[in-house]
């Protein structure tokens, strides 16, 4: 599993070429996957400090996305029923943000970079990968990549719930109707490339029409396929932006929470 | 021969383009054994190059279209020199050939109503070729290759077959080696269908690929068979000319189909200046006339850059020798003038991405050069039109390597369906003909066997001698050169006197290395089929006293009605090529009428 | 224009081999294989290599160029400086034969083992009707033209020759998807995809897609409807009951 040779079973295997090295690339392969592990490394961190911070997530009228859905009865603000109270270590954010990370985990292009990036399975194309056994998503518990549609699904949900944030940020911190802020248009933009991120989903574009295989006869899914699939070409492009779009919602708000910076009121 | 592989069939097809694989699915269907032979890997035939379409009356766009039309465009474009029953069958049979490969998964681009669609082409008086984009041929290998190994036809891939093997009673195998290891194997069989394509290596410029050498015509000749109008060797008026590396390289005649038109360096559309007589009535005289074809093609005539295609490699010629060709030395094709480019992306997909690659030049903003390429030979193995057979019993011939089928000139598109039409017939006669001849009888003649092994050899026991390349390079010199497009008879004779040069040269010629994937090796066993088409080429062109079609003749400027009438025919004796003049075989009554009504 | 390019070409045969130091005449406008080509000619006439049209339509010549999976034809000598080394060396997962060439039967093998096409019968008059919106999918990936730099590139069985028997290779994977999304097609090809063939052994890191000389979105197109038609079949409970119920048709 962790043998950093290359292994003799793979370029090295009896009857290929003899040839020693790894790669023969000349280029300089390994600058993606590590623009990907920094990027990805930045992001876990700051949302695993955030997601325990349990403050500074709430600031009228607006609510950070790793608190939204916020459920409990500890939540601050009003933008979601308060369900039930659960033990004080665990934050709100800690119960939903299990929805956004498994979709995202199991996301098609997600995988694609952290297999390569964290994994090095393989870290570039006709780079050797370093482990001598592979069983790809075939066995527990990589299998469960498999549930992707169901996150897809429930991202939905939760997309419809970070819009309605954004609907509500257009109340005054009185919870009057006519306000609008530069907090406004982030939770806006932050839920259009959500929903951008989400509706460009492979698993999306199979449930609307990529499943059938007489488009002719379903003429409505196949323009909603032919849509999806436009989006779909540039998933990563959305993946990655909806990425930054979370954290730096999620900064704003702090700090605007920590009164580090003030809110720019358009009307 | 101790280290002979030896095998049993009914049926050996040498080839696996689309008429060999054609011919290997109808004789495995009618209950053979059949063994398919090739010298690449399967599904690498040079039939992938073809690019337009598989000419087929359909009627799916046209419902006027019928095959006596097809016939019809097809003797008109082969100037009356074809086989007149090869163009009855051929377009009698070509609409249900298309048909069945759907059977086998083939995806065709579909008209409004789920057809077939079916697009324009040269000669041909309603768009009939049945397509997938621009690149049918592709769709078409991979359909009938993916049929043979449905079917489980054994195939032996990258194996040359470098004799034919006869008894007193007609074939009895073939013996060959696997380019892989250089071993010796032989085929016990009493039919074999020969479907090795064309010739177009032995020429400089050419749009065809390594794999043709002859080999097919040069191994009927030594079996006794006889070829049938050698000298009509088809230039495709567009191939790539720049740079030079691609030079050859086909650009589709669906360019000119949707609606690319030929220039010369000054600007002009020159191919009005060259409508011959023959076509007048059918084609455009006016620009105007010409672009409204293509939205109305009842009411029009067919632009001149559509005229067959002896005619436009002819015109482009002679406007590079007029000095109006192009930096390089051919003419402008242009359809980014004329179409959008979304049209251009959807209609000729693969030569965008040519242009691109290989050329770094964006057709859809910027003209193409081009410039006439073998292409093609008209000329081939004489068969028998319904059974495919040839003068030997046992050998069947199908597709390029076959003659007689496109008299003196070849309508694009009718390539695929010739392959799909006779492979079909010379599989089926072939398995016919082995069950009446069982393979038990075929006995191999060990003398042979050991005789051909010690020829396959020879190079590598000559020490000093000549490399093999140098040769297969003077070689196209001389026949891009002295027997391209136009030839006079000087020309010719010094052509002729070169080869004999040059068979002295190969005979001596030794290949350094082993016998495991040797190309040096491969090519010397190459060049005697090669010199030896080239002969046959050389000498028909010489005794053809005429221009027709893909032979035009300086000294002899225009057809004749005797030469109208005669086919020339070649034949091996004893190692040395000789000539017969033949009379044409007489077309019926009721075809005949077909020709009486003036054209539209 | 013409120069020495300097080439480091791989020869040897399945007993074994090395890189070998090159020097051939270069021209303006030319790709690898005329280099390659020039090197047989002058100085190597034994030098093993395969191709065929030289256009990039056949997919023969298959090799890797500076350890990238590349068509030799379709590699212009002018993406490279005139003093750069160039190493040639044959595709890196299939066994070799000599010199560039390698043996390609893994690929054939597989192909053969895939259930073949089975149409519905024709229409009344002879013929099949499909709309164009329902052939253009699978057409995109019968542009494929074979040369399998899709099947060397991949990990799955370039860094694990066991893989190689249960694992059919983006090529093949491709063409279930193909064969499954045919409009004619009857035969359901979700179970021997992920059982035989392996579909789940991809881990879509789309190298496949990257080398595609014919620029087909394998991972995107092909495999991955592929992994959610699976799905659909065996890790999707909704789905499933609805077909077996008649509300889904797999159609």
């Amino acid at each position: 599993m962790t043998t950093t040779v290359p292994a003799p079973a793979g370029t090295g295997a009896p009857g290929r070429a003899t040839i020693a090295a790894r790669t023969l690339r000349t280029d300089r392969w390994w600058v993606q996957p590590a623009i990907t592990v920094g990027v990805l490394v930045a992001f876990i961190v700051y949302s695993t400090i955030r997601a325990f911070e349990n403050a500074n997530y709430y600031v009228e009228p607006y609510i950070s996305p790793f608190y939204s859905p916020c459920i409990t009865t500890a939540c601050q603000g009003d933008t979601f029923p308060k369900l039930f109270s659960g033990p004080s270590f665990l934050t709100p954010a800690l119960y939903i943000l299990i929805v956004p990370l498994g979709f995202r985990l199991t996301c098609y292009y997600y995988r694609k970079a952290y297999y390569r990036s964290f994994w090095l399975s393989p870290p570039a194309c006709a780079v050797a990968e370093p482990r001598a056994g592979y069983s790809g998503e075939t066995r527990f518990p990589l299998v469960f990549q498999n549930v992707h549609r169901y996150f897809f699904l429930l991202g939905l949900v939760f997309n419809a719930i970070l819009t309605y944030d954004a609907v509500l940020s257009f109340r005054d911190h009185e919870g009057r109707w006519g306000h609008m802020g530069l907090g406004t248009l982030v939770l806006l933009a932050n839920a259009t490339l959500l929903w951008l991120y989400s509706l460009s989903c492979h698993s999306c574009r199979h449930i609307v029409g990529g499943r059938l295989n007489n488009f002719s006869r379903h003429p409505m899914r196949y323009r909603f396929w032919t849509l999806v699939s436009k989006l779909n070409a540039r998933h990563m492009q959305f993946a990655w932006v909806s990425l930054f779009g979370v954290a730096l919602t999620d900064l704003y708000v702090r700090l605007l929470a920590t009164g580090t910076i003030t809110d720019l009121r358009f009307f | 021969m101790a280290e002979l592989e030896r095998h049993h069939y009914d049926v050996v097809v040498i080839g696996a383009g689309g008429a060999g694989l054609r011919a290997a699915i109808e004789a495995q269907a009618s209950g053979a054994r059949v063994a398919v032979v090739c010298k690449s890997l399967l599904g690498k035939a040079h039939t992938v190059m073809a690019e337009g379409g598989i000419a087929a009356a359909m009627a799916n766009v046209y419902p006027e279209d019928n095959w006596q039309v097809h016939f019809r465009d097809t003797m008109r474009g082969g100037k009356m020199l074809n086989h007149w029953r090869m163009a009855q069958l051929h377009a009698q049979e070509a609409p249900d050939r298309v048909r069945e490969l759907e059977d086998w998964g083939a995806l065709f681009d579909r008209t409004p109503a789920g057809l077939i669609s079916q697009r324009d082409f040269g000669g041909h008086r309603y768009a009939r070729l049945a397509h997938v984009g621009d690149r049918t041929g592709l769709e078409l290998i991979r359909t009938l290759q993916q049929r043979v190994v449905a079917l489980g036809i054994d195939v032996f891939m990258e194996c040359t077959v470098t004799r034919l093997m006869t008894g007193p009673d007609g074939i009895t195998g073939a013996f060959g080696y696997w380019r892989e290891s250089g071993r010796f194997i032989s085929w016990q069989a009493p039919s074999v269908v020969l479907a090795t394509g064309g010739i177009g290596k032995s020429y400089k410029v050419t749009s065809n690929s390594w794999e043709y050498t002859g080999d097919g015509h040069s191994l009927a000749l030594q079996a006794g068979a006889t070829l049938v109008n050698m000298e009509f060797v088809q230039f495709h008026p567009t191939g790539m000319v720049w740079p030079p590396s691609v030079r050859g390289i086909l650009v589709t005649e669906s360019v000119r189909g949707d609606g690319g038109v030929l220039k010369n360096s000054e600007g002009t559309r020159f191919m009005f200046d060259y409508i011959p007589e023959y076509f007048r009535k059918e084609t455009a005289d006016t620009i105007e006339e010409a672009d409204r074809w293509y939205d109305d093609k009842r009411n029009n005539r067919r632009p001149p850059e559509l005229l067959p295609r002896d005619e436009v490699a002819r015109a482009i010629n002679s406007e590079v020798k007029a000095g109006r060709g192009t930096e390089h030395g051919g003419v402008y094709l242009d359809i980014a003038s004329r179409r959008s480019k979304e049209y251009i992306l959807k209609r000729l997909p693969s030569m965008y991405h040519q242009f691109m690659e290989l050329a770094e030049v964006d057709i859809t903003a910027e003209p193409m050069e081009v410039g006439p390429t073998c292409h093609y030979v008209m000329g081939g193995v004489e068969v028998d039109p319904d059974t495919a057979a040839a003068k030997i019993p046992g050998l069947y011939a199908a597709g390029e390597v076959a003659g007689g089928m496109h008299g003196s000139n070849r309508l694009g598109g009718n390539s695929l369906s010739d392959l799909l039409v006779f492979g079909r017939r010379a599989g089926a006669s072939a398995a016919a003909y082995a069950q009446a001849h069982p393979v038990t009888a075929a006995q191999l003649d060990d003398d042979a066997v050991a005789e051909a092994g010690k020829a396959a050899l020879a190079p590598f026991e000559r020490e000093g001698g000549e490399n093999p390349y140098t040769i297969q390079h003077d070689l196209q010199q001389t026949m891009n050169d002295l027997v391209g497009i136009i030839r006079t008879e000087p020309e010719m004779r010094e052509a002729l006197d070169r080869i004999e040069e040059l068979k002295k040269r190969v005979a001596n010629l030794s290949v350094e290395g082993h016998r495991q994937y040797n190309p040096g090796w491969h090519l010397a066993l190459d060049l005697p089929h090669m010199l030896k088409v080239s002969e046959c080429i050389a000498k028909a062109a010489l005794e053809r006293q005429e221009s027709r079609g893909g032979h035009t003749r300086d000294d002899f400027p225009g057809p004749t009605p005797e030469w109208g009438a005669l086919n020339v025919i070649c034949s091996e004796h004893d190692g040395s090529i000789s000539l017969l003049r033949q009379p044409l075989p007489q077309m019926p009554e009721d075809l005949a009428t077909l020709f009486e009504e003036t054209p539209a | 224009m013409t120069y020495d390019a300097k080439l480091r070409v791989w020869r040897g045969d399945a007993d074994g081999g090395e890189l070998r130091d090159f020097t051939v005449e270069a021209n303006d406008g030319e790709v690898v294989l005329d280099v390659i080509h020039r090197l047989q000619a002058t100085q190597a006439g034994d030098l093993a290599v395969r191709w065929n049209c030289k256009a990039g339509k056949c997919g023969s010549c298959s090799a890797e160029i500076n350890g990238r999976p590349r068509l030799m034809c379709l590699t212009r000598m002018s993406t490279f400086a005139e003093d750069d080394v160039i190493t040639v060396t044959p595709m890196r997962t299939f066994p070799v034969i000599r010199d560039l060439v390698t043996d390609v039967s893994y690929n054939y093998e597989k192909a053969a083992q895939i259930p073949a096409f089975t149409p519905q019968p024709r229409d009344a008059d002879g013929n099949h009707r499909m709309q164009q919106v329902d052939v253009e999918r699978p057409q995109e990936f019968r542009k494929c033209i074979e040369c399998f730099l899709c099947q060397d590139v991949c990990h799955v069985v370039r860094d694990h020759e066991d893989n190689k028997k249960v694992f059919a290779g983006p090529r093949f994977l491709m063409r279930l998807a193909e064969l499954d999304m045919h409009p004619l097609d009857n035969l359901d090809r979700r179970k021997v995809s992920q059982e035989n063939f392996g579909v789940g052994m991809c881990n879509i890191t789309k190298c496949c897609s990257e080398v595609c000389p014919e620029g087909i979105h394998i991972t995107d197109n092909a495999i991955i409807p592929l992994k959610e038609r699976v799905v659909d079949r065996k890790y999707d409970p909704i789905t499933w009951l609805g077909a077996k119920i008649g509300r889904r048709p797999h159609s």
